[in-house]
């Protein structure tokens, strides 16, 4: 460590030569096929504090980066200049890469020629390598301007929270139990389980949902490093990987917990009957429920809208659980990591009345399907159509319902196809009287069992027709659904009638997406998901350290996606937690009390509250720990005393000056350099040459 | 001298609008190659100086590109830079520059959006003509 630290102090010096090597990448054809990279170096080697160029095929290969630490050590280097690919994928690999030659990691500038050069502009090549000449113009003089920084050390609290119980969140909880941290596992909801726990079966092998998740539900209640906070919701999240402050409601239900049993006498004597969310609004619950036969935690709630104050439940209770007057309740926790799986809702055909579902009775989503054909549900198992109750003979189903539709979301929702043939095979196993049609676009059967049970609906003598319906309409006198559709295979409109049409509703965001992104400040896609860090390397992570995702809250997923990425977060999330600390950027304000003069403009800006007064000497201060770096109290500084590392005036400037060819002669300070593989020339070049010089 | 092409400077955000000119690369939305980027950790980072600088070392537009509003990575930061470049965009106006500073939010998904607003953008400066300091530059 001695070794690493003396090189920081020696590069510290103010009057350290400034030795910069840059090395161009080709990215295989990806950047070499367009830009002209010798030409690139080359135009760099002439560049003022240039000692040294080289052009790799691949910069970032081991050949790539031992050449990069062959210069450092040749040429005695202490800038080091890649222009490739995105510091947002390839940055840590080159800061490791000269760290390990006793580099400070801050030494490295990263140039981005083919996300924001080749890629964009691949049928103009020669303005493509005039750019790449630019950016990297602007790269080496910022290079020579780097400052060390040290990357601190944060402890990590070894505890997590987990937002959301479904499927993905209990088996993010449960492996991180099992390794043995303490987890609070947050559940809007009165029970855990998530949409699974409605699931009647579940494909491709038609297992009974709720008999495979009660056992996990159960599991994740026994478990004594997880604690449960069901009906509650969080509130703010405060602090940083490691540190995370976390505030959470938990909503009233009227009752103490620690007093009801789950035996649902209340209900038995409770007068008011709503609609049944669980069951999707079919049959009726009373306004004190307990959610679902199987819930955990098995515990009745007071649904406070619809309660006429009777107090019929209050006199049956034999354990005198109810509490009227409870009211929200808040805890803090703290923890090290955050995951969010969130979860989804499916598409509500009903505001634009799709094929005129709303409008006509016997038209019912796939979840709707889903709790009728659930022994559990409203009818005991039983599929009637919503008219007349009568059991359907004929019934059509149509894909892609909110999904792969521009007037909706463009996306394809992954499950509909698969849970449209189960449901189709259930009911035709049931009753196989019945006749089934699937109108779709296309079938999408990717994973393993998949396809077999596609060919089992067809063998079933499931029927599906390729395309999507054009004109829905009721027979008013029997409520049966006329559906015109036109079968693109066999090239002819079709006519069919149904005793009931299903749809095969897609996956959409729910408002848990919205309130996490906000709390977390996570990005969101343009298809209202939240976005992992990396679309195929880090799918699981966020922007934010100490942030993942689990489940379809990162786009829709099937389960047993959902259930590796909840898998997937608790292996990422142990890596901190294990390690008990986490490296944080080292890029933060930091005030030069000699120019503060105290004025206080910068405290407000702070969103983090990072700056306070120092009241005995008048100066602002700067907590590094809270400070996150953003720079906006910098860009308001009136004297200029505070200044943002990494991104100081001086340094933003040298890239501003140097983006057109208009920039004064650099000083010619600078050592000059022959030592390049590529370029004979090479060395300090008189900046009012042509080359350099204002256009004319 | 060859034919006068824009010469924009684009600002943008560490967490959304350069994470979304990275998916216009890796998309390869084409977009003129007018505009070389610049990366800050927050739009509220770009001081009113940097836009002064660049516009008087001649470039003849400059492009500030943030998260949207309430997607903030820094919570707020792009309301800051907002405000600022509101505020830029008012003394430019009256110094003879009008018209050549944008500010745009950019999300990391968007990255259509960035190679559009680049495109449009360019076309705009395209109109406008030359930066006047340059005819100035070479009169001196």
């Amino acid at each position: 460590m001695n070794e690493v630290s003396d090189t920081v102090n020696k590069d510290a010096s103010p009057d350290e030569d400034k030795r910069v090597g840059v090395f161009v990448c080709e990215c295989g054809v990806n950047i070499g096929g367009v830009v002209d990279t010798h030409a690139v170096a080359d135009y760099a080697a002439a560049l003022p504090g240039v000692l040294v160029t080289s052009v790799n095929k691949f910069t970032c290969s081991d050949s790539g980066q031992a050449d990069i630490q062959q210069k450092i050590k040749e040429h005695n280097l202490n800038r080091v200049v890649v222009a490739a690919c995105s510091p947002k994928t390839h940055e840590p690999t080159f800061r490791a890469c000269i760290e390990e030659m006793g580099l400070n990691q801050y030494f490295l500038e990263f140039v981005n020629i083919r996300d924001h050069c080749s890629w964009i502009h691949m049928w103009e090549k020669e303005k493509a390598t005039e750019k790449a000449k630019d950016l990297v113009r602007m790269g080496i003089e910022r290079a020579k301007l780097l400052e060390p920084l040290q990357a601190s050390e944060v402890p990590v609290i070894d505890k997590a929270l987990v937002v959301g119980a479904g499927v993905a969140g209990m088996q993010a909880a449960l492996d991180l139990a099992d390794m043995g941290f303490k987890v609070y596992l947050v559940e809007k909801e009165p029970s855990i389980g998530g949409r699974m726990a409605r699931f009647d079966k579940v494909f491709p092998t038609n297992d009974c949902s709720i008999c495979i998740l009660g056992p996990k539900m159960v599991e994740v209640a026994r478990n004594k490093n997880i604690e449960i906070m069901s009906y509650s919701e969080v509130q703010e999240v405060d602090g940083y990987v490691g540190n995370f402050k976390v505030k959470i409601e938990h909503k009233p239900r009227y009752l103490d917990v620690g007093k009801c049993t789950g035996c649902a006498k209340c209900s038995e004597v409770c007068p008011v009957e709503v609609p049944y969310d669980f069951n999707e609004g079919f049959g009726t619950r009373k306004a004190i429920y307990v959610p679902f036969p199987q819930a955990v935690p098995l515990r009745a709630v007071l649904d406070n809208d619809n309660c006429i104050n009777c107090k019929a439940c209050a006199k049956a209770c034999e354990s005198n659980a109810i509490e009227y007057e409870q009211e929200s309740a808040y805890s803090e926790v703290e923890v090290g990591v955050i995951i969010g799986a969130v979860g989804f809702k499916t598409y509500d055909p009903a505001p634009r009345a799709d094929y005129g579902y709303g409008k006509y009775d016997n038209i019912i989503t796939a979840m709707e399907f889903e709790r009728l054909l659930n022994a559990a549900g409203p009818t005991g198992g039983h599929i009637v159509r919503p008219s007349d109750c009568k059991e359907p003979i004929r019934v059509g189903f149509v894909n892609c319902v909110g999904s792969r539709d521009k007037e909706t979301n463009i996306y394809c929702s992954g499950v509909c196809c698969m849970y449209t043939i189960k449901n189709a095979q259930l009911l035709k196993e049931k009753r196989p009287e019945t006749d089934h049609t699937v109108m779709y676009i296309d079938i999408r059967t990717p994973f393993r069992a998949y396809e077999e049970s596609y060919n089992r609906a067809r063998n079933l003598g499931v029927k599906f027709l390729r395309g999507r319906p054009v004109e829905v309409k009721e027979d008013p006198e029997t409520g049966n659904i006329r559906v015109r559709v036109e079968d693109t295979l066999a090239g002819e409109m079709r006519n069919l009638e149904f005793d009931l049409l299903v749809l095969g509703t897609g996956v959409v965001p729910n408002e848990g997406i919205n309130r996490l992104q906000q709390l977390l400040k996570l990005s969101k896609a343009t298809d209202g998901f939240l976005m992992e860090a990396h679309p195929k390397l880090r799918p699981v992570d966020t922007t934010i350290d100490g942030v993942y995702l689990a489940g379809v809250a990162s786009g829709p997923k099937d389960i047993p996606y959902a259930v590796s990425q909840g898998s997937a977060c608790a292996g990422r999330a142990t890596i901190l937690l294990k390690n008990k600390k986490a490296i944080t950027e080292g890029i933060t304000a930091v005030v030069n009390p000699d120019v503060c003069v105290g004025c206080e403009v910068c405290i407000p800006m702070c969103p983090f509250q990072a700056i306070k007064m120092d009241e005995q000497a008048g100066k602002a201060n700067v907590m590094k720990a809270l400070c996150k770096g953003c720079g906006t109290c910098v860009a308001a500084c009136p004297t200029g005393a505070l200044e943002q590392d990494h991104f100081k005036n001086n340094q933003v400037i040298a890239q501003v000056k140097n983006v057109f060819r208009f920039e004064e002669v650099a000083s010619p300070d600078y050592p000059s350099g022959a030592g390049t593989h590529v370029s004979p020339a090479g060395g300090y070049v008189d900046e009012s040459s042509e080359d350099m010089g204002e256009q004319t | 001298m060859s034919e006068w092409e824009p010469n924009i400077l684009a600002f943008a955000c560490n967490w959304c609008s350069y994470a979304g000119a990275d998916l216009a690369g890796v998309s390869r939305f084409q977009y003129p190659a007018t505009v070389k980027i610049l990366r800050v950790m927050c739009s509220s980072r770009v001081e009113p100086s940097f836009i002064l600088k660049a516009l008087k070392d001649g470039a003849d537009g400059v492009l500030v590109a943030g998260c949207h509003i309430g997607d903030c990575h820094y919570i707020d930061g792009n309301r800051n830079a907002e405000a600022r470049i509101n505020n830029t965009k008012k003394a430019l106006e009256k110094l003879g520059f009008g018209g050549r500073l944008r500010l745009e939010w950019i999300s990391a998904s968007e990255g259509l959006r960035f190679s559009e607003v680049i495109k449009d953008f360019t076309e705009e400066i395209r109109n406008l003509g030359e930066n006047p300091v340059k005819e100035v530059k070479e009169n001196e």
